[in-house]
């Protein structure tokens, strides 16, 4: 698994990688409410705010941490937003994408790299 | 994340020691250090609230007394309500008018018999100190920087409370009493910022954090944080001066008119009094109203409100997701003709505009004691 500086994780699953926020985020962000999915089949560009997060406290946004395209997103989270609290790591991805080059991933940080980040 | 910890510009309440070590997370608020949160989060320190029993520190909003004779009528010449009327031993909701109707603050008057005393946001608390000194010349007026205000809300608040003093199981809603704890005068009202029943306790700051002890060790009193704060009052439909009401809106378009008696609409007497008389008689330009989205998106402070030919009629001053309500829930204020319940209109959220429906306040039922 990979962090970005935006706090979000990529893990890659065969051809493609799963997109999700970190722990640290979850915490931070406070009780999750209401989560805006991006739309499927869609050509994104690094940087581009492809979904939303609203929790008790604030709307945030989650960028697209590559070029790709979005191939699937977890609808499970629109009925029940608070996954996001209870498992950010696992049942909470957000969504799934088809990155243009693999190596990307490289030069993103590792977990420990992460928790030195946000230390 | 920006935080407020050990910013000296910054005060502190005489609980701000308590408070972290019950592990808040404080943030600058009006000029203090405040707990927006506690461990258990805002979520759940909002149900919490709702189910059992909250305790809030409020000691940086402004405590004042007032004295002298004719003090009631002299303070009705910057608040139109009836003090005149006000009993001892009750208190009552109000504002400071300015000359064009708007609204300088809103504040809660208690008679204590002796004098008057007056509970003002924190925010507003030294310009409404001078306000005061400014057009009630010949009265006492005493800022109570050695108390401390916490509030004590929900369902098992009157457990709680009558637990260390009994004689608070027999006020009723707006009741205002000084009773004795353990040696110290405690001035204890039956009201709140929730919705809930509930009581507001002034005491002695040298005393707070014992008191405060006291009722954290009773049964399901638990901490809570401006952020719960925030949302129960906005379920409750009551306004946040600087969000819902301001210099800038009046009483009637605030839909705050209850609070405004008959004897003081036939004659006035109040700063702005012409154009507050003008809009009772003949209806405000845009009032304040409950707005309910109806997908799962909070439409926050600032949202623009469209009609269904795309003009702008309104905007929202408060939203965020009402915990109780299991929705968002959200006031704002719109055009006259738009304000009727059931009126659908479009909120911008993101440049995607959402529908929205004009709906009654309060989003969750008041439980008061009346």
């Amino acid at each position: 698994m990979k962090f970005t500086e935006e706090h979000e994780w990529l893990r890659p699953e065969g051809d493609l990688v799963v997109v999700g926020i970190t722990e640290h985020a979850a915490q931070q962000l406070g009780d999750v409410v209401f989560v805006e999915l991006p739309e499927l089949e869609t050509q994104v560009a690094k940087g581009d705010e492809v979904s939303v997060i609203e929790s008790v406290k604030a709307a945030s946004d989650i960028l697209a941490p590559c070029d790709g395209e979005i191939v699937a997103v977890n609808d499970a989270l629109v009925d029940s937003p608070a996954l996001v609290n209870e498992d950010p790591l696992g049942e909470a991805w957000f969504f799934k994408m088809r990155i243009d080059d693999m190596s990307v991933l490289d030069a993103l940080m590792t977990e420990d790299e992460y928790k030195d980040f946000i230390a | 994340m920006a935080d407020g910890r050990d910013d000296p510009s910054l005060k502190r309440t005489v609980l701000h020691a308590l408070h972290t070590e019950l592990g808040a997370k404080m943030v600058p608020f009006a000029g203090y250090e405040m707990p927006v949160q506690f461990p258990m989060g805002v979520l759940r320190e909002h149900l919490h609230t709702r189910a059992a029993a909250g305790l809030f520190d409020v000691s940086h909003m402004g405590q004042l007394l007032l004295r002298g004779n004719g003090v009631a009528q002299a303070l009705e010449s910057l608040v139109p309500a009836n003090l005149q009327g006000l009993a001892e031993g009750r208190q009552r909701y109000g504002f400071f008018t300015n000359d064009a109707g708007g609204i300088l603050d809103d504040l809660m008057i208690a008679n204590r018999g002796d004098a008057l005393f007056l509970v003002v946001n924190a925010a507003n608390a030294s310009a409404d100190l001078a306000h005061l000194r400014d057009g009630l010349p010949g009265v006492g007026i005493e800022p109570l920087d050695d108390r401390a205000l916490l509030a004590l809300q929900g369902p098992q608040a009157e457990a709680a409370l009558a637990a260390l003093i009994p004689a608070v199981a027999d006020m009723r809603f707006m009741d205002a009493r000084s009773l004795d704890w353990d040696g110290a005068s405690l001035w204890i009202s039956r009201s709140g910022y929730t919705g809930e029943d509930g009581f507001e306790i002034s005491l002695p700051a040298a005393r707070a954090e014992a008191f405060a002890r006291a009722l954290l060790d009773r049964p399901g009193v638990a901490p809570i944080g401006l952020g719960a704060r925030d949302s129960l009052r906005l379920e409750a439909g009551l306004c946040l001066h600087g969000n819902d009401i301001d210099a800038g809106t009046t009483p009637v378009e605030a839909a705050l008119t209850w609070a405004i008696p008959k004897s003081r609409r036939a004659s006035g007497g109040f700063p702005g009094d012409a154009v507050i008389l003008r809009q009772l008689a003949d209806g405000p330009p845009r009032r304040r109203v409950g707005l309910a989205p109806e997908g799962r998106a909070p439409m926050r402070a600032g949202v623009a409100l469209f009609d269904d030919a795309g003009t702008q009629v309104g905007h929202v001053t408060s939203g965020a997701f009402g915990p109780s309500a299991e929705r968002p829930v959200a006031m704002g204020y719109v055009a006259a003709e738009h304000a009727r319940p059931g009126t659908r209109l479009l909120g911008e959220v993101r440049g995607k505009r959402m529908p929205v429906t004009v709906s009654t306040l309060p989003h969750v039922p008041h439980r008061y004691r009346t």
